[in-house]
């Protein structure tokens, strides 16, 4: 059940034509991104080989655009879970699901699932991207996995909060509109976070995404995103099945 | 012999805040029977079904189908209902078989027996040729089709019906009262309507639901009966006095509708319409034509709501 949402959702992302023209438009701002790093990095490439342990292609090419992605991320991701329960509830074919032999929960990890998928092919392109750079250069294999780790659960947890944000609506944009804020504010408390200022960076996901961006594993960074997805995602669930309860 | 009993529901009710919506409802549908749902707008028939569908949650009072309660099992009672709320629930961008496919896996139809649950749907519904094409592109008439067929491709025991014949053109209607009445010979079908032509036509049962109550519930066809008086229509060329007419046995009004044409009423036990005739007959009033009043269900309906109401 949970997969036939969640293949239905992926499908219909592309049955739109400006799923293909974001994934173009994408495409093209991440390979300029890409080039500009790269030919930055050939510049002062000479100077750096003469620094004892000096930083490698993957942390002054890839790192720096990954956290692009991150960022880019942020803007990219509301416009996709705006749809997701909001739209079918204006278009009245949220009924069907509810009247089908699914739980609220089937129906709100389906579509999880579903988008995620789909982010998943823009956080693979791009980490195809940085692959092409082994062609030149070795590779920190070690770095590029943390950062697509990283990325991947960056992706869920906004993925998380924008399908909750969906499920209050009726009206998409209003959904897109309020999770694009509510990312906003994060990102915003996260740079203007002093260092000192603990609570603030525990609960902004950009800086537990910092950690993965630099090459580190925590398991306190891991279990900072598996919490924040599973609330959102209760959430929404909760939020789906007052709808049956308030109407 | 009686059918086993596919849907039952006791005393269900529903608040909307303080007001009650739906009062002590209680209805039982067998297989094979088709129940139709009557009232003005407003009445509660939508949330009826919305309850009735698990769409909806009542605030008490108990569904069970096919067995199972729809409160503790919720997934097995669900997957023995095929339901058409009064939008069609279509997804526009999608094609008439992808949408139709993914209602059956919703519905828990085997991967194997997918092609043909819709080959079947699709020929039921009459949509053989609009397969491929997207459903946003259909007509209204299309549209519901498709509804429809979303609703029976997992051949559920019980199907609920919201309005299925609203802003379909007299072709269509009759396609589909068909096609209801075709179902309704081997599922239960339970179906809300305004229009009475409707339940006349199609329906083995009938319950009017007003204020979120059901206030009367029998056969179609007695209720056709409900409240009816004898009488008939006759047309006499050389038309005699109101009074002549009325001073016949039995008879207890008589009205002229045009020149030549009266609506006689009479009670239900005397003659009336021969002892006419033979003094048509006898005084040259040439009588053309007599056609009895037929019983119908507006004006039973009407009358019942208006009983209510007072």
């Amino acid at each position: 059940m949970i997969l036939t949402i969640a293949h239905k959702e992926f499908r219909s992302l592309f049955a739109m034509p400006s799923t293909w023209l974001l994934l173009g438009a994408l495409q093209f701002v991440l390979a300029w991104f890409f080039f500009a790093r790269l030919d930055a990095f050939l510049q002062v490439q000479t100077q750096l080989a003469q620094l004892a342990n000096a930083p490698g292609a993957t942390q002054s090419v890839a790192a720096p655009l990954v956290s692009t992605v991150a960022l880019i991320l942020m803007m990219l991701v509301p416009v996709f879970t705006m749809r997701l329960i909001a739209e079918e509830r204006r278009n009245q074919t949220l009924v069907m699901l509810m009247a089908s032999p699914v739980c609220s929960w089937q129906i709100v990890l389906g579509k999880f699932l579903g988008l995620l998928l789909f982010l998943l092919l823009i956080i693979a392109s791009c980490m195809l991207m940085l692959l092409v750079l082994a062609l030149g250069t070795p590779l920190d294999l070690g770095l590029l996995f943390s950062n697509a780790l990283g990325l991947l659960l960056l992706a869920a947890a906004y993925t998380a909060l924008g399908l909750y944000f969906s499920a209050l609506t009726t009206q998409p944009i209003v959904a897109a509109v309020s999770t694009l804020a509510m990312l906003f504010g994060l990102w915003l408390a996260d740079m203007g976070a002093a260092d000192s200022d603990m609570l603030l960076r525990a609960i902004t996901p950009t800086s537990h995404f910092q950690s993965f961006n630099e090459g580190l594993l925590r398991s306190t960074d891991i279990i900072y995103f598996a919490l924040f997805i599973s609330i959102f995602l209760l959430l929404a669930t909760r939020r789906l099945h007052n709808n049956r309860i308030y109407g | 012999m009686t059918a086993p009993i596919t849907l039952s529901a006791r005393n269900l009710t529903r608040r909307h805040g303080r007001r009650e919506i739906i009062r002590g409802i209680s209805l039982q549908l067998r297989r094979g029977e088709v129940l139709g749902l009557l009232g003005h707008n407003g009445a509660g028939k939508s949330t009826t079904m919305q309850l009735l569908t698990g769409t909806l949650i009542p605030d008490s009072g108990q569904i069970e189908i096919c067995g199972f309660d729809l409160a503790r099992q919720p997934a097995r009672a669900k997957a023995c209902i095929g339901y058409l709320p009064e939008t069609p629930p279509l997804y526009r961008d999608m094609r008439v078989d992808d949408y139709l496919t993914f209602a059956a896996k919703l519905h828990g139809v085997a991967r194997s027996a997918i092609p043909a649950a819709l080959t079947q749907a699709k020929q039921r519904c009459g949509l053989q040729d609009a397969g491929r094409k997207i459903i946003g592109t259909l007509s209204k008439g299309y549209q519901q089709r498709v509804g429809i067929a979303q609703a029976i491709i997992h051949n559920p025991d019980v199907i609920i019906l919201d309005e299925p014949t609203v802003g379909l053109d007299p072709t269509q209607i009759r396609d589909i009262r068909a096609l209801i009445r075709e179902l309704g010979n081997a599922h239960s079908v339970l179906l809300s309507t305004h229009l009475l032509g409707e339940v006349e036509n199609i329906c083995d049962r009938v319950e009017i639901m007003q204020h979120g109550q059901l206030i009367y519930g029998d056969t179609s066809i007695r209720m056709q009966r409900f409240g009816h008086q004898s009488g008939f229509v006759v047309t006499l060329l050389a038309a005699p006095a109101l009074d002549e007419l009325r001073a016949l046995s039995g008879v207890e009004s008589a009205e002229a509708l045009s020149a030549t044409r009266f609506k006689i009423l009479h009670d239900a036990n005397s003659n009336t319409p021969a002892a006419l005739l033979a003094v048509a007959a006898e005084r040259g009033w040439q009588a053309q034509q007599l056609t009895p009043l037929q019983g119908n269900l507006e004006d039973a309906f009407v009358q019942l709501t208006q009983n209510e109401a007072a």
